[in-house]
């Protein structure tokens, strides 16, 4: 197969990017995309053109690293995977692909098609976890977890972190990726303690680190690579609004548990 | 037993070692831990488990990974489990079963002391996940489900569906983003460590390149921990994250830590099979598919039929039949090697006849597809996206493929290399899986390191370290060091060669494939060293790596990795011909009997060691004698 590139490249963070256009030729069809990358960067390298920057690791689909805009659709267009999970036989012979880097301003681009991603690390301090030191935690089956709470948390907590709600939004909004954790935490009964700080805390850092406002249009959900569900997002709202009421009746208190 | 290798085990009976060793270990005082600076590599479940155990503890932290965040590390891609000695299915677990297993399983190549430890603190590792809000399965009453992996009889991992990896990971990582939150540890991400300092023979700090900017800077601290994973990238086509590298750890071994059994490889037999040149990754499909999938090939040579077209009495259920006990459940290296020999006797399935089918036909009966669904979906789902197949209707095509590297950094009982200050946790190390490692063990080693051990460990010897007496970062070692690493850049980015590296990368994982990876021989293993050494000459020859230094430069960091698997694969190959007999992964084709290992206990019960002598010189091995207090070495069976 024979494909057209038009990549966003961009030398670093401070300089303007401008699409260059490459081919690609002889293609394999079962080559994932990042491989179709690593062919055309060994031979833009060997013809004296900086290959081509892009973020990847696991190339299995779970550690979130990758981050290709492809012809307008963040990962590409299969459903439910990430970019390292698309496969060159899902363009016809002949495509032409747009290539770019997430396009979301709290997601500085770094390099071509590398973005920097750290504030969804901040997020995640600002209140994503349970506060448990190590070393005595209690005995594991001493909490019961019905099975039925158990899977709808793992099912939040599949979210990679990697940032395609934000990109697919047309507000930039990460909202999703924030749902994803407040409801994989605040389901758990280990989670209930610091129930809502966590939700204050990390809507808050989410605003403080420009990402746009949720305006419920599910773009998020259609990207998503884990298949997130945007209900979550209901949830987070209603979490949020009852934690701020009771944060408002107790300003020096904590704004734990009422919610929901 | 050599002068630099003691491992320290404590006196006393096995069960009391580990007790008696945290009773006697010498403790600092609350206000003296923020006087020491710990510099911890790598954040995957050894690092980040052991930065957040050691910030809540007190001790000034700093954290570094080469992602962009540390909830990238490559643990995150384990899927099928975690294993601990709860004896919850009261099937007769405990934790000396958890141990003899694990020491079996490495087939008597590994350290009892530490085997037993890790047993232990299995049960605690299941306790502090769930509390970090963990999603383990559970069973309909809300107790902790169990599944079973191979190299056991009992059914003690624990799992989050295929992603159990991530989700401890993620938990993990949620603690370290705690303790990054309340300051005590710092955090750089995307930085890349190029070297290790010592100063008066302690490990006392690190040198690091600023992947963004490629900024050279120097850092110092009382003491050094290595959590940066295994070196399995060495052999090109593995199931490792592409970034995985051996850098932290080969420079090391240059600064005089030795590196332990580095021929031990472990080959994991559920990978989906190889397609093309162009593959830059193999995926593996979770052990815990053999739970219900049934491994068959053909009877006849080069049957070409489609599965469903095959008669039951066609097929050779080849794990069964020769494994009547353990079955599908066999070991990783028992089940490789089994695959690997329908494969010889051309009955591999496939386009290119390496390949054997794993097969759901049975449990999709028993069960239905959407009980299947619940147990396996993502496996199922991971596998259709890359082969296009769908392994509900047809069996899945699976062959060998390089998983885990159980060789790395030598360590004493505490976790401490041969260099004082120098501690090494996870994958990174060489302790606890012997010659093989057991299935769902990898996460339960990484966070036994992290969170039960290294915690007490450290502090021993920070305790032995005068509080505020560590080195500034601009001292004459660390600029000492600073210079080289910035010359080796220089050096790699001056030899103006034709050739892409990543093309000497595949190179150099074709030779040792071929010559060092599921059967070995001595003719094989001499032409590999001849081989690896033209190669590496041909790379500081005519190597193209483009750009400059200062700026995110892809080619340069795969180029400087690249540098390092071209020494270290040859340590590997040097490892494999001087062990002369066969032990677990590391099959000595002129060593076996009825094609299993044949182990050779009275020269071989040893840990090999190699320490670094100068480029150009042979290393030297030294030794570390096993002795088995507790088990007695007998000949590995699943039959």
């Amino acid at each position: 197969m024979n494909f057209t590139l038009k990549v966003w490249r961009q030398k670093n963070a401070d300089a303007s990017g401008a699409f260059e256009t490459y081919e690609a030729k002889d293609i394999n069809p079962n080559m994932s995309f990042l491989e179709m990358l690593d062919v055309v960067n060994d031979d833009l390298t060997k013809r004296g053109i900086p290959p081509i920057a892009f973020d990847h690791d696991c190339r299995e689909g779970i550690c979130g690293t990758c981050s290709l805009v492809l012809n307008g659709d963040p990962h590409g267009p299969t459903q439910g995977t990430t970019t390292c999970q698309v496969y060159m036989r899902s363009f016809q012979d002949g495509d032409v692909i747009v290539v770019e880097p997430w396009r979301v301003g709290a997601f500085p681009v770094l390099r071509d098609l590398v973005t920097d991603r750290s504030a969804f690390d901040r997020i995640i301090q600002a209140g994503g976890y349970v506060s448990v030191r190590t070393g005595q935690a209690p005995e594991a089956n001493g909490a019961p977890i019905p099975h039925r709470m158990a899977e709808a948390a793992f099912d939040a907590a599949h979210c990679i972190g990697c940032g395609a709600c934000a990109a697919a939004c047309k507000n930039g909004s990460p909202m999703l990726f924030v749902a994803a954790k407040v409801a994989h935490l605040n389901s758990l009964p280990q989670g209930q303690p610091e129930r809502g700080e966590r939700v204050l805390g990390m809507v808050r850092a989410l605003d403080a680190e420009g990402f746009g406002s949720c305006t419920h249009t599910t773009a998020c959900e259609a990207v998503c690579p884990k298949e997130i569900p945007y209900d979550l997002i209901v949830r987070l709202n209603r979490e949020f609004l009852a934690a701020s009421a009771q944060e408002a009746v107790t300003p020096h208190g904590h704004a734990g548990g009422a919610a929901g | 037993m050599s002068a630099i290798l003691n491992p320290r085990v404590p006196e006393g009976p096995l069960a009391e070692k580990w007790t008696r060793r945290k009773n006697e270990m010498k403790l600092v005082a609350p206000n003296n831990k923020r006087k020491y600076k710990v510099l911890i590599v790598g954040t995957g479940l050894g690092g980040a488990s052991a930065a957040a155990s050691l910030a809540e503890m007190g001790y000034e932290v700093e954290s570094f990974c080469f992602q962009d965040s540390p909830r990238r590390a490559h643990s995150i891609a384990a899927q099928g489990g975690i294993n601990a000695a709860k004896n919850y299915q009261n099937d007769g677990d405990s934790v000396y079963r958890l141990f003899y297993d694990t020491v079996k399983g490495g087939d008597f190549r590994s350290r009892e002391a530490n085997v037993y430890r890790l047993a232990q603190v299995s049960t605690q590792i299941i306790d502090q996940c769930v509390a970090q809000g963990v999603p383990f399965a559970r069973e309909y009453g809300g107790m902790l489900a169990n599944r079973s992996f191979g190299g056991a009889q009992v059914s003690r991992t624990f799992y989050a569906r295929g992603a159990t990896g991530q989700q401890l990971l993620l938990g993990a990582y949620q603690a370290l983003s705690r303790q990054i939150a309340a300051g005590r540890i710092k955090l750089h991400e995307r930085t890349e460590m190029v070297d290790l300092v010592l100063e008066d023979g302690k490990a006392k700090g690190i040198i690091v390149r600023d992947l963004v900017t490629g900024e050279l800077t120097a850092h110092a601290g009382d003491a050094v921990v290595l959590a940066t994973g295994g070196y399995g990238n060495v052999f090109y086509l593995s199931t490792y994250a592409r970034g995985s590298n051996a850098t932290a750890i080969w420079r090391a071994y240059k600064r005089g830590a030795a590196l332990a059994n580095p021929c031990f490889t472990q080959i994991h037999p559920t990978c989906i099979p190889v397609t093309g040149d162009y593959q830059s990754k193999l995926t593996l499909m979770s052990e815990s598919l053999r739970n219900d999938g049934r491994m068959w090939v053909p009877k006849k040579q080069h049957d070409s039929r489609p599965p469903a077209q095959i008669p039951e009495d066609e097929r050779d259920y080849f794990m069964e039949r020769m494994y009547p006990s353990y079955g599908n459940l066999a070991p990783r290296d028992i089940a490789s090697r089994a695959a690997k020999r329908v494969c010889d006797e051309g009955r591999g399935v496939g386009p290119n006849g390496l390949g054997v089918y794993l097969d759901f036909a049975d449990v999709v009966k028993r069960i239905g597809e959407e009980g299947v669904r619940e147990k396996y979906a993502n496996l199922f789902q991971m596998y259709n996206e890359i082969t296009h197949e769908d392994a509900y209707k047809a069996p899945m095509r699976i062959y060998p493929a390089i998983h885990y590297t159980m060789g790395g950094l030598w360590v004493d009982y505490q976790l401490m290399s041969n260099v004082p200050g120098l501690f090494v946790v996870g994958e990174a190390n060489f302790s606890d899986h012997g010659a093989n490692r057991l299935g769902a063990s990898a996460l339960m080693q990484g966070l036994a390191d992290g969170y039960f051990v290294l915690p007490y460990t450290l502090g021993d010897y920070l305790a032995g370290e005068k509080p505020g007496s560590r080195p500034k970062a601009d001292a004459a070692s660390f600029q000492t060091a600073h210079k080289e690493s910035a010359a080796r850049i220089e050096r790699l980015l001056s030899i103006g060669g034709k050739k892409p590296v990543s093309e000497f990368h595949r190179e150099l994982g074709k030779i040792l494939w071929h010559y060092c990876g599921m059967a070995r021989n001595d003719a094989g293993l001499r032409k590999a060293l001849e081989l690896i050494p033209q190669l590496r000459a041909e790379f500081w020859r005519d190597a193209l790596v483009p750009g400059t230094g200062a700026e995110l430069n892809q080619s340069l960091e795969k180029a400087n990795r690249i540098a390092d698997f071209l020494e270290l694969g040859e340590l590997l190959c040097r490892d494999a011909l001087t062990r002369a007999e066969s032990c677990g992964c590391h099959f000595r084709e002129e060593f076996q009997e009825e094609g299993e290992c044949k182990r050779n206990d009275a020269d071989y019960a040893h840990v090999a060691a190699w320490t670094y002598n100068g480029e150009g010189q042979e290393p030297t091995r030294n030794v570390e004698p096993l002795t088995y207090e507790n088990i007695k070495l007998a000949t590995r069976s699943y039959k």
